[in-house]
C-alpha cells in the first residue's frame, strides 16, 4: 500500500508553557523547543505497520520552511521511506484550505492508497483531512483509532465517539483518514537513527514545482487569518495556595478534610 | 443584510441535543436579524422536529430509515445538495462535526470556522470569533470572511443556551430534494458501535477522584497516585494521554471521549485541563488541581490551585493525611 502521511512541525506543549508576547501578535517563540505534532507521530507510526504487514510504501509530506526538514527526517529515522517538504515564500500566511490546497496538489503528483493526518495540531483546528478528502472527492474519517487492512480495496476502521465507545466502519480505498492519539504506541527515535538518514535528500517542491497558483494560497488567498493572541480574562480562577511546599500540603489537607474530599 | 443560518441538530433517541439551544444562541451573536433554519436529519424525527419549534422558525426534516444511524459521508453529500451557497452553517465541535464539516466547507465553497467559542461582531463581511490554541493555554481572535459563506463549528458549552422563545416554527420536509437522485457517501459504511469496555472500578459513581494527567512523567510514577487514592478514600481516574499511553485502562478515562463523572471532590494532579477533559467533569466538584505550569487551563475552573510539581507534592501529601489517621 503507498501511504502518504501529512506532518506540521509545532511547538512542543509538553517542553513549553506557552505564552502572549507583549504585543499580542504571537506567542513567546523565543525559547520553545519544536517537535513534530504529536497526533502525526501517531500517524506515521500507524503507515509503518501497515507498511510492514502489507507491503508498500510510506511518505511523509509537511508545508513549512527549512527548519520542518528537521521533522521529516525525524519520521524517516522513524521509518518513512521518504520526506517531501513544500516550501515557497508563497504558502506563508496560508489557512488551513490554503494549505489542503498545497498538499492536494502534491497527492495529486503521486497515485496513493491511503492519506493520512493527525487528528490536529497545535492551533486545535482538526481541518487539514477533512478539507483534502472533499477536495480530492475520496471518502474521509476523523478520529480513527483502529485499522485493519482487509484487501487492497477496502479497509475497516474504528473512529472514537463519546464515551469511549467506537464507531467501527468499511471504507473504500483510496480515502483520507485522520488519526487519533492512542492508536498505537509509536517507536522511540534514538540519536542514531537520525544519523542514518542525516544525508538523505528531502525534496524540496515550492508553488511552480506543484502548479500551484500562488494567488490562491498564503495570506492574500486566506479567509481565515490571526488577528491576536490573549490571554482570557479569567472567570473566577483558582483561589492558589501560597507558601512552603509543606504549608500548602497542610491547608490543602484542611480543606479536603471540610469538603468530603478525604473519607 | 441579514445573515441566512442553519443548524445542523445532534439528536439522540429523540431528544435533542443540549447543543441545539446553544446554536440558537450563538446564531444571535452572529447576527441578531439572521434568519435561523434548523436542520434535523434521521429516521422518525417527528418528536426531534416538533420539540425545535418553540425555538426556530423553520426546521428542514430529512427523514429516511437511511439515517437512522448518521454516517457522516452520507449527510455531508445531502447537506452540500440543499444548504444554499453563501449560507452560514452551525455544526456542533464533536465527533460528528469534526468528521463532516471541513470537507462541508469546501463543498459549499465557503471559509472554514473551527471549534469557536465566542463571537466578537461583523466587520466588513468578515465575522470577528474567538478561538483557542495550544490545548486552551492561549486564545486568539480570528477574522473569518464570511461573504461566501462559511461553515462555523461550536464548542459545546461555550454559548449559553437560549431560552425557548415561542418560536412558533414550522416543519418543512426537505427529505425529496435531499434522496434526489440516490444517496451519495456510499465509500465509507457504518458497521456497528463497539461498546467501552466496563473496568474494575466504575469512576462514574466515585465521590472523590484522584486523576492524574500527563504531568506523572513516567509510569511507574502512577503508584503515588494510587497510594493518595487509597489514602482519602478515593479512585483513580486520569485523562487521555494516561490511556494513550496505556498506563491505566480506558475505563478510568475523564473526558469526552471517556467518561463522564459526578464527583464531590475532583484533584486534577498534573493535568492541563482541556476543553476535552474538562467535558467529562459534571455536577459541580470541589476541584483541586495541582501543577507546575501555572498558565495551565485547570487553574481557571478549579477551585483550589497549587503550583507545585505533583512528584514532589503528592507524596508529602499522602504521608500527611496518613499520619492524622
Amino acid at each position: 500500500m503507498e501511504i502518504l502521511v501529512c506532518v506540521k512541525r509545532v511547538p512542543d506543549t509538553a517542553e513549553n508553557e506557552i505564552s502572549v508576547n507583549s504585543s499580542g501578535s504571537d506567542i513567546e517563540r523565543g525559547d520553545l523547543v519544536y517537535s513534530v505534532n504529536e497526533w502525526d507521530n501517531y500517524a506515521v507510526e500507524e503507515a509503518i505497520q501497515i507498511r510492514d504487514k502489507s507491503g508498500g510504501s510510506v511518505t511523509v509530506v509537511s508545508v513549512g520552511d527549512a527548519d520542518s526538514e528537521e521533522v521529516l527526517r525525524r519520521e524517516m529515522a522513524m521509518g518513512a521511506d521518504k520526506g517531501i517538504l513544500l516550501s515557497d515564500s508563497a504558502f506563508e500566511g496560508s489557512d488551513g484550505k490554503g494549505l489542503a490546497t498545497v498538499l492536494k496538489a502534491e497527492i495529486e503528483k503521486g497515485k496513493y492508497d491511503l492519506i493520512l493526518t493527525g487528528t490536529q495540531a497545535d492551533d486545535g483546528a482538526g481541518q487539514i483531512g477533512g478539507m483534502l478528502a472533499a477536495m480530492l472527492n475520496l471518502p474521509y474519517a476523523s478520529l480513527v483509532n483502529r485499522i485493519e487492512v482487509l484487501d487492497g480495496k477496502k479497509i475497516k476502521i474504528g473512529r472514537e465517539i463519546a464515551g469511549g465507545n467506537q464507531e467501527m466502519n468499511e471504507i473504500d480505498l483510496p480515502c483520507v483518514l485522520s488519526i487519533q492519539t492512542g492508536i498505537n504506541e509509536p517507536r522511540y527515535v534514538g540519536i542514531r537513527g537520525i544519523r542514518k538518514v542525516a544525508s538523505v535528500e528531502i525534496p524540496v517542491h515550492g508553488a511552480s514545482d506543484l502548479g500551484v497558483n500562488p494567488g490562491s494560497v498564503g495570506k492574500a488567498a486566506a479567509g481565515v487569518s490571526r488577528v491576536d493572541y490573549f490571554v482570557p480574562a479569567l472567570g473566577k480562577g483558582a483561589e492558589l495556595l501560597e507558601g512552603s511546599i509543606e504549608e500548602k500540603v497542610e491547608k490543602l489537607v484542611e480543606l479536603l478534610k471540610s469538603k468530603g474530599g478525604i473519607k | 443584510m441579514a445573515l441566512q443560518i442553519y443548524a445542523y441538530i445532534l439528536h439522540k433517541d429523540g431528544a435533542v441535543d443540549d447543543t441545539a439551544l446553544e446554536m440558537v444562541a450563538a446564531a444571535g451573536k452572529l447576527d441578531p436579524a439572521a434568519s435561523l433554519t434548523a436542520i434535523v436529519v434521521g429516521s422518525k424525527t417527528d418528536a426531534v422536529c416538533n420539540s425545535l419549534t418553540t425555538s426556530f422558525k423553520e426546521i428542514w426534516k430529512i427523514d429516511n430509515d437511511a439515517f437512522s444511524y448518521p454516517n457522516s459521508e452520507v449527510i455531508r453529500g445531502i447537506l452540500a445538495r440543499i444548504i444554499p451557497k453563501g449560507s452560514v452553517v452551525l455544526v456542533a465541535h464533536d465527533h460528528f462535526g469534526m468528521d463532516i464539516a471541513p470537507g462541508l466547507s469546501i463543498k459549499l465553497g465557503g471559509t472554514y470556522l473551527p471549534d469557536t467559542v465566542g463571537f466578537d461582531g461583523i466587520e466588513g463581511g468578515k465575522l470577528k470569533a474567538v478561538r483557542q490554541e495550544f490545548g486552551g493555554q492561549v486564545s486568539t481572535h480570528v477574522l473569518c470572511d464570511i461573504s461566501g459563506g462559511a461553515v462555523i463549528t461550536i464548542r459545546a458549552g461555550a454559548f449559553r443556551a437560549a431560552e425557548a422563545s415561542g418560536a412558533g416554527g414550522a416543519v418543512v420536509d426537505k427529505t425529496a430534494d435531499a434522496i434526489a437522485g440516490g444517496l451519495p457517501g456510499g465509500a465509507r459504511r457504518f458497521i456497528e458501535i463497539v461498546q467501552a469496555e466496563v473496568g474494575d472500578v466504575d469512576i462514574t459513581k466515585s465521590e472523590i477522584l484522584v486523576s492524574v494527567g500527563r504531568g506523572i512523567g513516567e509510569q511507574e510514577n502512577i503508584e503515588i497516585i494510587r497510594e493518595l487514592a487509597k489514602a482519602v478514600g478515593g479512585d483513580v481516574s486520569c485523562s487521555r494521554p494516561i490511556v494513550d499511553a496505556k498506563w491505566l485502562e480506558k475505563s478510568r478515562q475523564v473526558g469526552t471521549s471517556g467518561l463522564t463523572v459526578k464527583p464531590k471532590v475532583y484533584m486534577a494532579l498534573g493535568i492541563s485541563g482541556s476543553f476535552q477533559h474538562l467535558g467529562g467533569i459534571k455536577g459541580s466538584p470541589f476541584i483541586v488541581a495541582v501543577n507546575k505550569n501555572p498558565k495551565a487551563p485547570i487553574f481557571q475552573v478549579a477551585e483550589i490551585g497549587v503550583i507545585e510539581d505533583l512528584l514532589e507534592f503528592v507524596p508529602l501529601l499522602t504521608e500527611k493525611i496518613n499520619e492524622m489517621k
